[in-house]
């Protein structure tokens, strides 16, 4: 697997294309979303290109799943447009993968590793298709990238806490999408788990896929994402994660809990 | 004794209530992989109680057929669950709590109902179950639902299980998510009431309970739940009917009491999770 970081170099995982100089892009535009009479976003734009992993980030209620459910399409936006390289992301549903939250599923749940994983073949099968010899190299393949080979035979319930967030990860490549949408993807690892889980991401984006996760921890967000988007009901910021987060941007939002960052890069 | 069992069993009546409990047995059991999946066990065994008014009403307004009856009951099945729903939104009471309250007011005026309207035999058949007492038409309708359930589940398991497991990753992958859930809802309250007629209100909990339950404490395999729980609900009625004559007990009873039992072999004995397990 590819661990440096090409900008604009890459060969695309799953559509096997190379485009040194137009890179895949998400561009948000004046979007607003919310739930019921309630705005939660207000007049979002921003645009990111294949090959990053971008944060969002700011305080309790800064619109952070607002807008992940916006971009997965589980919300319908209020005003604006999402586009992926210039057609609406509704279009191409199977580019984007949803990765919950660890403790929104039920780990109990009668499931295999590699069951879970197969899941991520329902965008291109449906309910009814058989999987082919191509269905069953991409699980394996999803396995394998992920680690989780060994395991696959086990039941969800009996792995770790980076071994659930891998396996989550390994649908996502099953499906073959190119856009991950991360909830909160660091809550609850440990340090050795965060920093296995970061280095895994920043090589999932290497390959050519766009990243995108909520994260609520200021100090380890530089280390782990290279974009970040400054939320507070509406974008405060959108850049590279060192320029978006300085005291400047952060004390006005946060107040006395900003906590003190590593100096820039 | 066992020769008056033999030649009971040659009656028509007797091979009819057989089959009767196999088909109802692996119909329920299959669906209870659904119930318990979708840890519904408890809220089904609200909506049972909840589904005598309905019938009641429906006998005091149309007059006593098959379909008026099942209609009334598919009818408060919805209502008392939806109205949990809407005292819990617009009110302080929380839903189980509205649940709870809804059900036994509602049980409370369909007994009252029936037995006014000098019913009382049909409510015991009603809350316990009397298979020998089913005519053409309702084994019909069950046999039908059976068969439908069966079919839908099997077809739609791929989505079913993505929804059940993760709803939001299977909305953003295309799953009519919601459809799927109200779906998955109303095709239980169908089974609930298609064999109620066989084996009662109460009792037919059981039925959508416990051999999923079993299951789930013996495998890991959604496919194994699934036929599983079937085959163990056909079987276990089966055998409770071979069991009910002999010792005269009410076979209803006895469906629930060898289900009951299976699942308590799994929880002590399963190889995989029994708490006796050898570790």
């Amino acid at each position: 697997m590819v661990t440096e970081h090409p900008e604009h170099d890459h060969i695309c995982w799953g559509c096997g294309q190379h485009h040194p100089h137009a890179p895949h892009t998400l561009r948000v535009e004046g979007l607003s979303a919310g739930y019921g009479a309630q705005v939660a976003l207000e007049n979002v734009s921003f645009e990111a290109a294949c090959g990053h992993t971008m944060a969002l980030i700011g305080p309790n209620g800064a619109g952070k799943s607002t807008l992940l459910n916006t971009l997965a399409g589980l919300i319908r936006p209020m005003a604006g447009t999402i586009l992926w390289n210039g057609k609406p992301l509704r279009e191409h549903k199977h580019e984007i993968a949803y990765v919950p939250q660890r403790n929104e599923v039920d780990w109990r749940f009668p499931l295999t590793v590699r069951e879970l994983v197969e899941m991520g073949r329902y965008p291109a099968l449906g309910a009814w298709k058989a999987f082919s010899v191509h269905d069953r190299e991409i699980v394996e393949r999803a396995l394998e990238a992920m680690k989780l080979t060994a395991l696959c035979d086990r039941q969800i319930g009996a792995l770790s806490g980076g071994q659930q967030q891998r396996v989550f990860l390994a649908r996502a490549l099953a499906q073959e999408a190119h856009i991950l949408l991360l909830d909160e993807p660091f809550t609850g690892l440990d340090v050795p788990g965060m920093e296995a889980l970061a280095r895994l991401l920043r090589e999932l984006a290497a390959e050519g896929r766009l990243l995108i996760a909520g994260h609520h921890d200021l100090t380890s967000a530089p280390a782990i994402f290279d974009k970040a988007l400054l939320l507070h009901r509406r974008a405060v910021a959108f850049g590279d994660t060192k320029d978006v987060l300085t005291p400047e941007l952060l004390t006005p939002l946060f107040g006395a809990a900003t906590p003190h960052l590593p100096t820039a890069r | 004794m066992m020769h008056d069992f033999l030649q009971f069993l040659q009656e028509p009546l007797a091979q009819r209530s057989l089959w009767t409990c196999a088909v109802i047995g692996f119909a329920n059991g299959y669906v209870s992989a659904l119930v318990v999946l979708r840890k519904s066990a408890l809220q089904i065994g609200t909506i049972s109680c909840a589904l005598l008014p309905g019938m009641a009403l429906a006998i005091l307004l149309f007059g006593l057929s098959v379909l008026s009856v099942l209609l009334g009951a598919v009818f408060a099945g919805l209502m008392v669950g939806l109205g949990s729903l809407f005292v819990s939104r617009t009110g302080r009471t929380s839903q189980d709590t509205a649940l709870s309250v809804l059900h036994t007011t509602a049980f409370a005026v369909g007994y009252i109902i029936l037995v006014q309207l000098g019913l009382q035999q049909k409510v015991d058949d009603w809350l316990f179950g009397s298979i020998m007492s089913m005519g053409d038409s309702e084994l019909l309708i069950s046999y039908t639902t059976a068969a439908l359930a069966v079919l839908l589940l099997t077809a739609f398991r791929r989505p079913l299980l993505m929804t059940l497991f993760d709803p939001r990753a299977a909305q953003t992958m295309g799953i009519p998510v919601r459809a799927i859930h109200y779906g998955g809802f109303a095709l239980i309250i169908l089974v609930l009431v298609s064999s109620l007629q066989a084996v009662g209100a109460f009792l037919t909990i059981g039925l959508l309970v416990a051999p999923a339950a079993t299951l789930c404490l013996l495998t890991d395999r959604t496919n194994t739940i699934f036929w599983g729980s079937g085959l163990l609900g056909g079987g276990g009625s089966v055998l409770a009917f071979f069991l009910s004559y002999p010792l005269g007990w009410h076979l209803g009873a006895c469906i629930a009491l060898v289900l009951g039992a299976a699942f308590l072999l799994a929880y002590l004995f399963s190889p995989k999770y029994g708490v006796l397990r050898k570790r």
